[in-house]
């Protein structure tokens, strides 16, 4: 057992590392409060060393620590998606304006950033309910103070307030499902309650009260209908880059750990009649019926109401939670095809997304402005700006050429070929309103013009921003184009440790 | 007359119940992290029943995690409410309004 063990902490080092370079980080911010630089470089480095590790398992599938932790490609997948937001989120981090006015602190801003990545990573991997809780705690932690950071500006902390009141509410429920999950089967590993629930023999009322309220905690982490109260107003008040991390790495984790409980725990292992890839789920509860009332209400609701949002970071916000509605559609397909949508769709949108925010920020560093009336005339202001953020709501829209359609693509395609088609409608539907607000947006950049005269001056940009606009910006038109290798790669991760 | 797991779990189901309706209706961030620590501790309890009934002892040992995170959280949420209080100098959550829609 001890060798055992031993031998799994090498199965660890994308963790460790982090772990030591969060330790590290706190040590040199208390050395060096004048440049935090510094501490922005020790994470910079944990982050991509850890990168290394990651990409040093890819082609593994095993368990490690007592079933505690998987380590399959499925993971892997994941924590890649996590760790290059992580990256990204750092090199904004340098070039705002808003994070200086707590410059004073902004060493623990870099090393709660790296816990916070350390937190989804561990949700990636996470198959076992203790596992998940701890995961899914450390990283809600460490995202209620960074939403709370610039905590002199009122919004900023009311944001993290209200997150903890919800994050504390959400997390409650689910702890309750996960106590009444283990009454019914007297354990907390996914594999062993799948075994046991296979026998037939549990309750399946006690089974589905459990399963919704467990459901509560991953669908406040990925922020669906109708737990996404806290979402508008933490996007909102938190500082932008906050808000763009928590959009693409909090929701990676969320969905990588509530899809490895759905389909570790609910899916019947004896089911063989079913053609390859496909799943069956356990009779005595259809949670997938529920998943996809919920993922119609997400989008749904996601996009109506961000129709008449006016401040881009709420808009986001609505859309955010709409996309958040598309993904949970591949979860109902209950098949490997869907699954293998869900992470292009991950990858796609963790550039455009990322990069929507990132202009948003570059934008708002210059005018001081979020509101969508001021970006009225931008697009002769700063053209580069307005034909990247052009191209990410297009492709946030989901239009060809970019790299949002191959995403929906690969998520209709999904439904469809499992008859899923009522639900591939109203996600058409839905992208369909939801260009009207993207649009909205572009209307004001090019169509309209500032009415005063002083606000005609052009937006010069640094050339270091421009550099990392393009980084987000190549992608998503390159994957829009020549998109193979990014599919194959989500099908080949689609494998989970002890699932077929 | 035994006590039985029923026992445990309905009052443990009736303190939870307190909780979420005590973070729902109460306006004072304050006790709305006490209901919160009540929902936990609910939680706790079921476990701890859970887990001498089944003669298992994992339960017991996710009821330690939970006390030593809800600690955590506990000590976030009112630092947080601290720097609130600094700027708008209550602690009501009806007042705590900027943010909406």
């Amino acid at each position: 057992m001890p060798e055992q063990l031993l031998g799994d902490i090498t199965k660890f080092l994308p963790e460790i590392t982090l772990t030591v370079m969060f330790l590290v980080a706190i040590c040199a911010d208390l050395m060096f409060r004048k440049s935090p630089q510094i501490v922005a470089g020790i994470t910079l480095t944990g982050l991509i060393l850890s990168g290394a590790f990651v990409l040093n398992q890819s082609g593994m599938n095993e368990s490690i620590f007592g079933n505690m932790i998987a380590v399959d490609p499925f993971a892997v997948f994941f924590k890649v998606i996590i760790l290059m937001s992580a990256i990204f989120v750092i090199v904004f981090s340098l070039s705002s304006v808003e994070l200086q006015t707590a410059s004073r602190r902004l060493g623990e801003y870099y090393s709660l950033l790296g816990g916070l990545a350390l937190g989804m990573m561990l949700m990636a991997g996470a198959s076992n309910l203790l596992m998940m809780y701890l995961a899914i705690e450390l990283s809600s932690v460490s995202s209620y103070i960074l939403a709370g950071f610039t905590k002199e500006a009122p919004d900023s902390s009311e944001a993290s307030l209200k997150y903890v009141i919800y994050g504390g509410l959400s997390s409650g429920l689910m702890l309750y499902g996960i106590s009444i999950i283990y009454g019914l089967t007297g354990s907390l590993d996914i594999y062993e309650i799948n075994h046991v629930l296979a026998q037939g023999s549990v309750s399946g009322s006690a089974l589905a009260i459990a399963g919704i309220l467990t459901l509560v905690g991953f669908g406040y982490k990925i922020s669906a209908v109708p737990f996404h109260f806290w979402t508008p107003d933490v996007y909102e008040g938190s500082p932008i880059t906050i808000t763009a991390f928590l959009s693409v790495a909090s929701k990676a984790g969320g969905f990588a750990v509530m899809i490895r409980f759905f389909k570790g725990v609910f899916i019947d292992p004896s089911a063989t009649h079913l053609p390859e890839g496909m799943w069956a789920s356990l009779s005595g509860f259809e949670w997938y019926h529920v998943v996809a009332a919920i993922s119609v209400v997400t989008m749904t609701l996601g996009n109506l109401v961000a129709l008449w949002q006016d401040n881009m970071k709420r808009l986001l916000a609505y859309s955010s939670i709409a996309h958040a509605g598309y993904m949970l559609m591949g979860v109902v397909v209950l098949s490997n095809e869907g699954l293998a949508a869900i992470l292009v769709y991950f990858m796609v949108y963790l550039f455009m997304n990322l990069g929507a925010f990132y202009i948003v920020m570059v934008i708002a560093n210059k005018t001081g402005s979020e509101d969508v009336e001021d970006y009225k005339g931008i697009g002769k202001r700063a053209p580069f700006l307005g034909v990247a953020l052009t191209v990410f709501l297009i492709s946030l829209t989901g239009l060809p050429p970019t790299a949002g359609f191959i995403g929906k693509l690969y998520l209709f395609a999904a439904l469809l070929n499992s008859g899923w088609i009522w639900l591939a409608i109203v996600g058409a539907l839905n992208s369909v309103i939801s260009l009207y607000y993207y649009a909205k947006v572009l209307r004001n950049m090019y169509l309209r013009s500032e009415a005063s005269e002083k606000k005609t001056e052009m937006i010069d940009i640094p050339r270091v921003q421009v550099a990392t606009v393009l980084v987000l910006l190549v992608p998503v038109i390159a994957l829009g184009l020549y998109f193979t290798p990014l599919v194959e790669m989500a099908q080949a991760s689609v494998k989970m440790f002890g699932s077929p | 007359m035994p006590v039985t797991l029923d026992y445990y779990l309905l009052l443990s189901a009736v303190l939870f119940t307190i909780g979420v309706v005590g973070v729902l209706t109460r306006r004072n961030a304050i006790v709305v992290f006490m209901c919160i620590e009540l929902m936990l501790n609910s939680v706790n309890l079921t476990l701890v029943a859970f887990s001498a009934y089944l003669g298992d002892i994992t339960g017991q040992v996710l009821v330690f995690f939970v006390m030593a995170v809800a600690a955590a959280e506990a000590a976030v949420g009112l630092a947080i409410v601290i720097s609130l209080f600094r700027n708008k100098q209550t602690v009501n959550i009806d007042k705590i309004n900027i943010l909406k829609w």
